[in-house]
């Protein structure tokens, strides 16, 4: 049985995603591969042959990899299937995108965001928003799975994974034309310790300075619910939910969050759930460790003075 | 040109659904159904196109039991020309959709395919993906933005971190996000005109299509239950809680 890994990376750096991705196929066991795609993206495989349990990396390197588009990622990844058992990537945008293409040309079915292995066909995945967990036995002979990885802890950096080229020509149909990414020094939404998020109550974009401060003052990250989003307040990345990002950081503060079922799918798995809301019936305090009932115009100010 | 849009009947987002006792699914018996809100936005946008001078006919299909006729209804009141109704009574994963829609397309050889990105019940996100891939045509997924210029089009897709733009070739399927549109409310006239537009049934066997079992559901669980929290009174005793008792920060 040999696993292979699809890299998460932006070509300079790999992503935490994938070594939390090794563990996953840590979790199935058998021989594990990691494939970096992309353009220059040497630093990228140096880190991914550091990461314990992989035995070898295959690099493919040129211009068309550059920005992960599905369609080239998947006659790659096709191209190399035969050897493998099982086909792993993080259920992030790329992953999503690609993984149900190489899927459907192996004829396989996918399975979705698996968040646990029960054995090396039998795999647990949330649906309905999170409100329940399949137990999944695949009958393909192929297991093509995207990883929530959120849940699998990152293996460490301690192996010396073999460098190997793999064979890259292909045509593109799909022209990427620009790339506008959100800059942010602070840390990333999927891999922070401690996320704090803002709802409708921040009643402006402008207000959301006070939840920066806050999440500066604890080296957090800032995120939002889908009501903060649509109106304008933040941009969409930001967002955190069913159709947002899964996240599940050691503390979660929710201010201004009614706690929607869709919302509450993207961070439930928090260690600790703190909630800073008005309104002593928001559904958030159902799922909230530490509740305030304040206003947050008031609450924020004096937790920032504290800290 | 021609747009398919695949659309379908899921548990209204409302709903909070449980797990039946015996841990085979979750319960859906007398829940309120809707059509997939993501597939809402799809079918919206498919109008919006018509509305432009862009796409000249709107084809919805849906996929599953007698019952899925009512959203294809919903879908022809929203602006939708007709619908295709393939009726199975079986639960079908993503991949078998997905040869069943490529069926349909290579009947109806719409330019654009638009999905949902993701239906809300499995929340797979694979159908979009795998039709493009069994029809080999580029795909554009989580479009937050479309634009039609000729014979190519031009997605703006929401990526981690971002935004990024992306010009294809038509034939293409594209999967909408959320940021996509406002979906429009039917009217009631828009309703009864609805009834009249047509509705074509196919049987599975119709589209020559074989499909195959790729996997069981062992069971269903409900997720673990988070401890009761408590409700604090001040900003003072809440950094207090954090630091000592649950040593977060």
């Amino acid at each position: 049985m040999t696993i292979l890994v699809l890299a998460e990376h932006d070509n300079a750096h790999l992503k935490a995603d994938t070594a939390k991705v090794v563990a996953a196929a840590s979790a199935i066991g058998g021989d594990i591969h990691v494939l970096v795609a992309g353009h220059q993206c040497v630093e990228a495989a140096k880190a991914a042959q550091s990461l314990a349990g992989v035995t070898k990396v295959l690099v493919a390197d040129a211009a068309v990899f550059a920005n992960h588009l599905a369609e080239n990622l998947g006659k790659l990844i096709i191209s190399l299937s035969a050897d493998y058992s099982h086909i792993l990537s993080a259920a992030s945008s790329v992953g999503k995108d690609t993984l149900p293409r190489v899927a459907a040309l192996l004829d396989v079915a996918q399975i979705s965001e698996v968040i646990a292995v029960a054995s090396a066909d039998t795999f647990i995945r949330p649906i309905y928003a999170g409100n329940a967990l399949a137990t999944v036995q695949s009958l393909d002979d192929k297991k093509v799975m995207t990883v929530r990885s959120t849940a699998f802890d990152a293996v460490a950096a301690t192996g010396s994974a073999e460098l190997v080229s793999v064979d890259n020509a292909l045509d593109a149909r799909t022209e990427f034309v620009s790339q506008t990414l959100t800059e942010s020094a602070r840390p990333e939404l999927g891999n922070a310790g401690i996320i704090v998020s803002g709802g409708r109550g921040m009643g402006s974009g402008e207000n959301f300075a006070i939840l920066e401060q806050l999440a500066d003052k604890l080296g957090a990250a800032v995120g939002a619910s889908r009501a903060a989003v649509d109106a304008g307040f933040v941009p969409n990345d930001l967002q955190v939910g069913q159709t947002g990002k899964i996240v599940a950081p050691d503390l979660y503060i929710a201010v201004g969050i009614s706690g929607a079922i869709q919302h509450l799918a993207g961070m439930k798995d928090s260690k600790v759930i703190v909630a800073i809301n008005k309104d002593p019936e928001a559904p958030i305090f159902q799922v909230a460790d530490y509740g305030l009932e304040a206003d947050l115009f008031d609450a924020i100010p004096a937790l920032n003075n504290l800290l | 040109m021609k747009i398919l849009v695949p659309v379908k009947r899921v548990v209204d987002a409302n709903v909070k659904v449980r797990v039946k006792a015996d841990n085979s699914n979750v319960d859906t018996a007398n829940l309120k159904m809707a059509l997939n809100p993501f597939c809402e936005i799809a079918v919206e946008e498919a109008v919006r196109l018509k509305e432009a001078g862009i796409a000249t006919e709107v084809v919805v299909v849906s996929i599953g039991a007698k019952v899925v006729q009512e959203q294809l209804r919903t879908a022809m009141a929203l602006g939708a020309d007709r619908a295709i109704h393939v009726e199975t009574d079986e639960d079908l994963v993503p991949l078998s959709i997905a040869k069943l829609l490529n069926a349909v397309q290579q009947k109806e050889q719409a330019q654009i395919v638009l999905f949902g990105k993701q239906s809300i019940d499995g929340d797979n996100n694979q159908t979009g993906q795998m039709l493009a891939a069994l029809a080999d045509l580029p795909q554009a997924t989580f479009a937050s933005e479309v634009k039609v210029e000729g014979e190519s089009i031009t997605v703006t897709r929401e990526i981690d971190g971002g935004l990024q733009t992306l010009k294809m070739p038509l034939p293409a399927v594209v999967t909408v996000d959320l940021r996509l549109n406002e979906p429009r409310y039917a009217s009631l006239p828009n309703i009864m005109k609805a009834k009249r537009k047509p509705l074509e049934t196919l049987a599975v066997a119709d589209l020559g299509v074989t499909l195959k079992a790729h996997q069981t559901v062992l069971k269903v669980t409900p997720p673990a239950e988070r401890q009761a929290g408590i409700m604090v009174s001040s900003v003072e005793e809440l950094v207090e809680k954090l630091r000592n008792e649950a040593k977060v920060i």
